[in-house]
């Protein structure tokens, strides 16, 4: 870090690069740091329940290991089979379990970062409480490697829940959907899952895999409680109760590992078997308040049938985290303008409805130019006063999450 | 020709040769990584996995990196294992992409001296020509019966070849007189099914006694067999190493003897002939009065393991010979299970024998490192897969290590042999170990 402060050299930092939005894209060259040898496992704590982990360390590596010692760590990026917790930190990434368990910025105890300049800086602890100053670990979380670089970090566990039950629901129309997840969480249930497929997604997942998936209903929910198995089967009695009364036209549900396997297939391929529809695959995860789930889905669709072009949508409806998903080809420029208009119209509308451009990809390059739709003038400001603190030469990930120029907001009628 | 010269031809090929919505169809998550071998092996050098590979046909396609030793070197270290291809969501056909890539740069480019011989001695002829595979199997059963192996070990010899070549020549299989004989049908028990069978050009001569086996259990089974007489080998070392033009005349030749007459099913014993049987559509999909024929061919291809699972083996009460429990484990073959998809019916059929306690070995689905005549082009990074991989076998205390491939057998026999194991463990093919080991009740 010294040396590249010394001659003005840009560093981004990589873990798996999985790179939604073109976040550790060396599009300003300078040195690609690469953290898949920093990866061991420094220390189990069982009685502070906390594990010290290094950057490199795979998500998936860390929820095996502490599954089989009867703890969990909770964030469940979809790509945690091949995601590095250094960049699950540096994106703060959700997961299905986000609902009810949080994201990744609620399990992290303590960082170890080196500064731009190579001065080292440890902030937080293993502590339930801690209000010693501003809570720097929280927002070197989600900084995208723009302010520092994560060598060391501390994750909270919790004990692990022993029993899960699995459940789909079948809808004829999108608000009989929505109308259920409001329903489920004004039960006062919250649970592990609450997953959604729109009809275009039923629809290419029942094309490719067959599974019998009904293609003319307008949605499916994936529902999942996990915890003692008493609680877990009186909530479950309980949503199964609520899907029918909101109209679902049928409901399954699963016991079994196997069984649940089966229910959770089509929303696990979703986003595979979009992808085999195209060459070009682009997901984006626009997120609204969940009470704005139905309207913002149609909206997405009015929206793609406005530009013409192919998005389908699935996602966690439980928190409104979104996934619009287009189907296209990076070689038609023409229809490229057209899907990037449509995505910006997507971001426009969401913000509108209380939501934001991105609820766990991060702003990366491709974003950067909406942010400020969704933190404003002033926000954009405070960031940059930060960022200047901290990185003042700007040799930290150049380029992202700050745009050299802002896009015109979309004039959006009729939201 | 210069440097220059053979970068524009190189790139030009590949704009030829590999279809640009292949190429885009990645989608860069890196899903493949953890799948890759050589990325594992490699110390996590993106250039060594299959996201880096395609990056790198695609750069040098799109004229944005020039051909250099680099990327070569890249496309070389590749075991063309095609593990990534189950783990990609986007369905990436990479081991089309793969030959693609080394059919352009093997027709532009003059290959290494030694690994010209090499091809030339093989592909020319023993591949192409099954008398010749089967005389040089001779000669390999004179050098073993004539007490000159014992004396070439003696003598050390053999330490002037590379270490592989050595481990190799220990491991070698004492040539067997070929007792499966072509152009004859071998009649079942009973009448279920019609099989045609592949008998493989390194199996025939080398494992002699498996294809034989093969025989009599799908006799037992209540299979006709019949083994067309002019088949030859199925292409596939040809076809990966970029010489698709072989490949093709070889499948021309198979297809034709194979569909003489009409059978249920074409059957074979080598997990890495079934893919590529399996695939002669694509290969032969630029011919399209072939191409319905081709296609009825690969249609009918089935491994000797899902056939006899098929035909209820495992409900037949079979049990180990033995007094005592035997542990067994199983290394997959890579193309019998990344693209024919084939990875329970062996395991099931393990589990299914009396006395038999089967552990799943934990790197089954990694590439053992024997990946065709990679062992003998590249051996460092095969003997660092393989050394690694028996570290997992020793760990499962298996005293048979089980396969379905003659290319991983002779690898797997290496490994026992590297690993100072040869006294407690030993590697068979299925057919082999049920025929040696296993009774009906």
């Amino acid at each position: 870090m010294k040396l590249c402060q010394k001659h003005g050299l840009p560093i981004v930092p990589r873990g798996s690069g999985t790179n939604l939005a073109a976040g550790t894209t060396p599009s300003q060259g300078g040195v690609v740091l690469i953290f898949r040898n920093m990866n061991d496992i420094v220390e189990l704590d069982e009685e502070n329940l906390a594990l010290t982990v290094q950057p490199g360390v795979l998500t998936e590596e860390i929820h095996q290991y502490v599954e089989e010692q009867g703890l969990f760590y909770p964030p469940d990026p979809s790509s945690g089979k091949i995601s590095t917790i250094g960049g699950n930190i540096s994106e703060n990434s959700g997961g299905l379990r986000g609902l009810k368990y949080g994201v990744t910025k609620d399990y992290i105890l303590a960082l170890e970062v080196v500064l731009p300049n190579g001065d080292i800086v440890r902030t937080g602890g293993k502590l339930a409480k801690d209000v010693a100053g501003y809570d720097l670990k929280s927002l070197l979380v989600g900084s995208e490697g723009t302010l520092g670089i994560v060598t060391e970090a501390t994750l909270k566990l919790i004990p692990k829940p022993f029993y899960k039950e699995t459940m789909l629901a079948v809808y004829e129309s999108l608000e009989d959907a929505a109308e259920t997840v409001s329903a489920i969480l004004a039960n006062r249930i919250i649970p592990a899952t609450l997953e959604f497929m729109d009809q275009g997604t039923i629809q290419v997942v029942e094309g490719y895999k067959q599974i019998g998936l009904p293609t003319d209903c307008e949605a499916i929910l994936l529902i999942e409680q996990d915890g003692p198995k008493e609680i877990v089967e009186q909530d479950i009695e309980k949503m199964y109760s609520i899907c029918k009364e909101y109209g679902a036209l049928s409901l399954s549900k699963a016991v079994t590992e196997q069984e649940a396997e089966e229910l959770t297939r089509a929303r696990k391929d979703a986003l595979s078997c979009l992808a085999y529809l195209s060459p070009t695959t682009i997901l984006e995860d626009a997120t609204v308040p969940r009470s704005k789930i139905a309207p913002m889905v149609r909206e997405i669709k009015k929206v793609a049938d406005k530009y013409d072009v192919r998005i389908h949508t699935f996602g966690h409806a439980g928190d409104g985290n979104l996934h619009p998903t287009c189907a296209t080809d990076a070689r038609d420029k023409e229809e490229m303008a057209r899907v990037e208009e449509a995505f910006a119209e997507i971001f426009q509308i969401a913000v509108d409805m209380g939501g934001t451009i991105t609820g766990e990809h991060g702003v990366g390059e491709m974003k950067a130019p909406y942010l400020e739709w969704k933190v404003g003038e002033l926000g954009i400001e405070i960031m940059k006063a930060i960022k200047q603190a901290i990185d003042p030469n700007n040799i930290m990930n150049p380029g992202k999450v700050f745009a050299k120029s802002t896009k015109k907001r979309v004039v959006v009628s009729n939201v | 020709m210069s440097s220059a010269e053979l970068q524009s031809r190189i790139q030009q090929g590949f704009q030829e040769e590999i279809e640009e919505t292949k190429l885009l169809d990645c989608m860069r998550c890196g899903f493949c990584l953890p799948a890759c071998p050589t990325y594992i092996h490699s110390n996590y050098d993106e250039a060594q996995s299959p996201r880096g590979r395609i990056a790198l046909m695609k750069a040098v396609r799109d004229g944005d990196l020039p051909f250099d030793d680099s990327v070569e070197e890249s496309l070389d270290l590749c075991l063309g294992c095609r593990a990534c291809e189950p783990a990609c969501p986007a369905g990436v056909e990479y081991g089309s992409l793969l030959e693609s890539a080394r059919n352009v740069i093997q027709k532009e480019k003059k290959q290494s001296v030694k690994e010209k011989v090499v091809r030339h001695a093989a592909f020319d002829h023993l591949f192409k020509d099954q008398q010749k595979m089967n005389r040089t199997a001779g000669m390999v059963k004179f050098y073993q019966r004539s007490g000159l192996q014992t004396l070439t070990r003696k003598m050390g010899i053999l330490s002037f070849f590379p270490s592989v070549m050595k481990d190799m020549e220990k491991v070698l299989p004492r040539i067997e007189k070929n007792e499966v004989e072509k152009g004859v049908v071998y009649e079942g028990k009973r009448q279920n099914k019609k099989v045609a069978f592949f008998t493989g050009c390194l199996m025939e001569p080398m494992f002699s006694k498996t294809n034989e086996a093969t025989v009599n259990l799908l006799q037992e089974l209540g299979c006709d067999v019949w083994v067309p007489e002019h088949q030859v080998c199925c292409g596939a070392l040809q076809g990966h190493s970029g010489e698709l033009d072989k490949a093709r005349e070889n499948a021309k030749q198979n297809i034709e003897s194979f569909l003489e007459m009409d059978v249920d099913y074409i059957v074979n014993n080598a997990g890495g002939c079934g893919a590529f049987l399996s695939e002669y559509d694509h290969l032969l999909k630029d011919e399209p009065e072939l191409l319905e024929k081709a296609k009825a061919f690969s249609d009918k291809i089935i491994d000797i393991t899902s056939l006899i699972y098929e035909l209820g083996l495992t409900e037949k009460g079979l049990s180990y010979i033995g007094d005592k429990e035997i542990t067994v484990t199983y290394q997959d073959s890579c193309h019998l299970r990344n693209v024919n998809l084939v990875k329970d019916e062996p395991r099931e059929i393990l589990k299914s024998i009396e006395n038999v306690h089967f552990v799943d070995l934990k790197s089954a689905d990694q590439c053992c490192g024997s990946a065709g005549i990679y062992n003998l082009v590249q051996p460092e990074m095969s003997i660092r897969i393989l050394d690694n991989k028996m570290e997992d076998v020793e760990s499962t205390h298996a005293s048979i290590i089980i396969t379905t491939n003659p290319g991983c057998l002779l690898q797997m026999k290496m490994g026992i042999e590297r690993a100072g194991l040869s006294d407690q463990m030993e590697a068979l093919h299925l057919v082999d170990f049920i025929q040696k080991y296993i009774l009906e009740n």
